[in-house]
């Protein structure tokens, strides 16, 4: 699904923050990505997500080296992946319905055809009553629920998630988890970025852990 | 963290089904992804308006112009005259018949008309002042010719025939005058054209700037929609949408009070409320765009709207490209 091979990233002519990363992500895994702050997991995100491009090695998405890529293949290929990101990156002045309904709207979809498939995600990740609320009335916890099920509206085949419970207390940072779990029991793959190691302690997944801009595996 | 909270999330992980507060959501209508406050919006307007009601008032004029300078031209070239010196009373009467006599040999003249004492005496009065007794000057007289207007009349051969037969008359066609008005109405149009071109080239850079601005100031939206896979043909619709209906607003406001000016300009003169109607309309008359003129005007303001969508939305490509 995901692959890359002796990636290394450096920002303009500054030192490399991501240094020979080989690593592949399989179809229906799970798995966390740790290390300390600073240490380049948002960075290897986004090249996952395709918003960075690697200063050298190769990565392939999907079976597609995105090397070669135009914007709209770009965009195709994002629609198979979800983000939740640490800031969330919802819309305020769209409502929670609007927020979560976004990837299908640029797809073009009619609102009518995803009408009850959005509330029936909003009412699973507990929005059910706070549909037509703008996200700056959400709390930090409510806005993190709507921000997953943004993500999961366009059934991706991969979630990114990064440091999804940074905005949390442990409960609900249990529950979110469990709720990850639960995505992935569903045939769709997960990464996590987190340096909480509590929470990946109550869950025995791969973990790739980042330090000094190299990647660890261990599965 | 609210135990409501937590209790909803429990709940609706564990699959129990919401509580009364879980209606569906039914919004009646889906908000605009770029929000409209945040596209410069009345100063936009205000500012496409003014280039429409510029451009329109250009094409107006200089559609008039050139329709009015046909208009002189076609009349000056239907008429030809024909001046005789003024000499002894018995022989410029000769000569005068003579002349009449040669125009009406010639094919092509449809009325020769000699004009009376009385007509010349009208043509001078706005120099010479009225009660002019004619017989104490030495006025030329004048033959008027109206050509049938086939074409078919050879003026150069009648003013040779004329300067060889009667060396006291001479042939005015008013080529050089038919000339200068075709020059002229040429130079307004081509100043009418390159008016349109600066306003043409203003109106599409202010639209860059603010859509730029509009971009710049949706940065965040314009990112939360690539990461959802939006292509970019889908944004610039989106900004495209809003710059379409501010170009056509301002077009309408524009392209109508340059409509309401020429209006104003063709009624004013009948409204009676100007003391000297007959020369406010000679001065003002011939400012009527007709109906090429407001069809131009209406042509002016559906490009602008067009040409404010289009330049917004290769705008917004452009700069999409920076922010992938």
């Amino acid at each position: 699904m995901v692959r890359f091979e002796n990636v290394g990233l450096r920002y303009g002519m500054g030192p490399e923050v991501l240094k020979d990363v080989s690593f592949g992500i399989e179809p229906n895994s799970f798995q966390f990505l740790t290390g300390p702050s600073g240490a380049g997991k948002t960075t290897l995100m986004r090249l996952m997500f395709l918003s960075l491009k690697p200063t050298r090695g190769l990565i392939t998405l999907f079976g597609r080296d995105v090397s070669s890529l135009d914007p709209d293949e770009v965009a195709v290929l994002r629609r198979r992946i979800g983000i939740v990101f640490q800031d969330f990156r919802l819309l305020d002045h769209l409502t929670t319905y609007e927020n979560v309904a976004l990837p299908l709207r640029v797809l073009g979809k009619d609102e009518s055809s995803y009408r009850a498939e959005v509330t029936e995600l909003l009412q699973w990740v507990g929005l059910g009553d706070r549909t037509d609320v703008l996200p700056p009335v959400l709390s930090g916890g409510e806005k993190q629920r709507a921000a997953i099920a943004r993500a999961l509206i366009g059934r991706p085949e991969f979630l990114l998630a990064d440091e999804p419970t940074g905005n949390v207390d442990p409960t609900l940072a249990r529950r979110l988890l469990r709720l990850f779990i639960e995505l992935n029991k569903s045939g769709t793959s997960v990464l996590i970025a987190t340096h909480d190691i509590a929470l990946m302690d109550q869950f025995d997944a791969r973990r790739l852990v980042i330090a000094d801009g190299r990647l660890y595996v261990y599965d | 963290m609210s135990t409501t909270e937590t209790e909803r999330v429990e709940r609706a992980i564990s699959g129990a089904p919401p509580g009364a507060a879980g209606r569906p959501a039914r919004p009646s209508r889906a908000a605009a992804i770029v929000p409209r406050a945040t596209v410069a919006g009345r100063a936009l307007v205000a500012v496409v308006a003014i280039m429409t009601f510029l451009a329109s008032i250009t094409i107006g004029t200089a559609l008039a112009v050139r329709a009015t300078a046909t208009e002189w031209r076609s009349d000056v070239k239907r008429e030809v005259t024909i001046q005789v010196r003024a000499g002894e009373k018995a022989a410029t009467d000769a000569q005068v018949q003579a002349a009449v006599d040669l125009a009406k040999a010639t094919a092509g003249i449809a009325a020769v008309h000699v004009l009376t004492p009385e007509e010349t005496s009208r043509l001078l009065e706005p120099w010479l002042g009225s009660g002019l007794d004619l017989a104490d000057l030495p006025v030329p007289r004048v033959i008027v010719l109206r050509l049938d207007g086939t074409g078919r009349a050879d003026l150069a051969r009648l003013k040779r025939t004329l300067s060889d037969r009667i060396p006291t008359a001479s042939l005015d066609d008013h080529r050089a005058w038919s000339e200068r008005l075709g020059l002229m109405a040429q130079s307004v149009t081509v100043t009418g054209a390159g008016l349109l071109g600066l306003v043409a080239l203003a109106t599409i850079l202010t639209v860059v700037f603010a859509t730029r601005a509009a971009v710049a100031t949706n940065r965040a939206v314009v990112e939360v929609l690539h990461f959802v896979g939006a292509r970019d043909g889908f944004i610039a619709a989106q900004f495209q949408r809003h710059f379409l209906r501010i170009g056509a607003e301002g077009g309408l406001i524009g392209g109508l009070s340059a409509c309401a000016v020429f209006l104003a300009i063709a009624f004013l003169p009948r409204s009676g409320l100007l003391s000297t109607g007959e020369d406010q309309s000679a001065f003002l008359g011939w400012l009527d765009p007709g109906p090429l003129g407001f069809a131009g005007i209406g042509l002016a303001v559906v490009t602008v709207a067009l040409a404010t969508a289009l330049t917004s939305r290769m705008t917004v490509y452009r700069t999409l490209r920076t922010i992938q």
